[in-house]
């Protein structure tokens, strides 16, 4: 039981927000690669998945998985897109980032007039509430893993 | 699509009194700093865009709606959902175009005007302009292009106080140019 790590895009693309905790193998190329790579994925995923359903979606595109993690996505109506890596034993974090964009972004990021969202956030407050909200999730245990 | 707000963090309920004489104190101000009406009006909707493209999230966040999948359902939200959360009240949804891209907003009370009296040497002062711009910036960010203005105003006479919305486009997203 793990989370590995969590990326935060806003709705043009920008990287807003990284973080890991618990992430063993490195992509090998530099995080901005890593984060244009990641969001050119989401955003294929996003409109693979809209073209190829059967039946029309409410939420869309959620998660998926490999032998090895879980991938879980949550998007806002205004485009923000939340990603959070864990291993396989969590089902579903959905929740999770709900909370971490309406208590912790919209309080700590939107609420606050000196922080502008639209490229990397530094907000000390937000990083260190989010890294202990993470750290006392019910499946964050590094040890176990 | 719940309509119910389910509020995940509690709303601090504060005196609307407040609220409406901070308003008028601000256009009061923006009033002297500025010549004309035209200009004071321009400026209270450019800080309500500025509140709207945030107040979205806050509103996203606390009334757990999804997207909307037409004008008909936005105008429902908006008027019955948001105007209630922030405002207090439910203005009734009105006019609709045939195309119903056109919408009116009726304020039966408008509580940013509570206490207002415009004087004569003001009469194309469009009072609560505000509530304009913050319709537009928070229909924005939610990708929707909107023209919205006071068509009628209470202040200025009329029998009612009517926002009047018209849907101009879908903002497309695109994917960031990338090198390769």
């Amino acid at each position: 039981m793990t989370v590995h790590n969590f990326y935060m895009f806003d709705r043009n693309g920008n990287c807003l927000f990284y973080n890991e905790w618990n992430r063993k193998k490195q992509a090998g190329i530099s995080k901005e690669e890593e984060f244009k790579l990641m969001y050119g994925m989401l955003f294929s995923i996003r409109s693979f998945v809209s073209k190829m359903a059967p039946l029309d979606m409410k939420d869309g595109f959620l998660s998926f998985q490999t032998s090895k993690y879980r991938l879980h996505y949550y998007e806002t109506p205004s485009g923000l897109k939340l990603v959070l890596n864990t291993d396989l034993s969590v089902s579903n974090a959905r929740e999770t980032l709900q909370h971490i964009y309406s208590n912790l972004y919209v309080e700590l990021i939107v609420k606050n007039p000196s922080c502008s969202s639209t490229q990397t956030l530094d907000s000390e407050l937000f990083s260190s509430r989010l890294d202990s909200f993470i750290r006392s999730l019910p499946f964050y245990s590094p040890r176990a893993a | 699509m719940s309509r119910q707000s389910n509020r995940t963090t509690d709303s601090k309920k504060m005196n609307s009194e407040l609220f409406t004489l901070t308003y008028g104190a601000l256009v009061t101000q923006l009033c002297k700093d500025y010549e004309n009406d035209e200009e004071v009006n321009k400026q209270l909707d450019k800080m309500g865009y500025n509140i709207g493209v945030r107040l979205i999230e806050d509103f996203l966040a606390r009334s757990t709606i999804g997207r909307c999948q037409d004008f008909r359902e936005t105008a429902d939200v908006i008027a019955k959902v948001a105007f209630k959360m922030y405002l207090g009240i439910t203005p009734s949804v009105t006019n609709w175009s045939p195309a119903g891209d056109e919408f009116s907003l009726i304020l039966e009370n408008n509580p940013l005007a509570d206490f207002v009296e415009l004087p004569d040497n003001h009469n194309t002062l469009i009072y609560s302009n505000l509530l304009s711009g913050v319709l537009r910036g928070a229909l924005e960010m939610v990708q929707m292009a909107v023209d919205v203005k006071f068509v009628q105003d209470t202040l200025r006479g009329d029998n009612v106080t009517e926002i009047r919305m018209k849907f101009i486009k879908r903002i497309e997203e695109n994917l960031p140019a990338g090198e390769e």
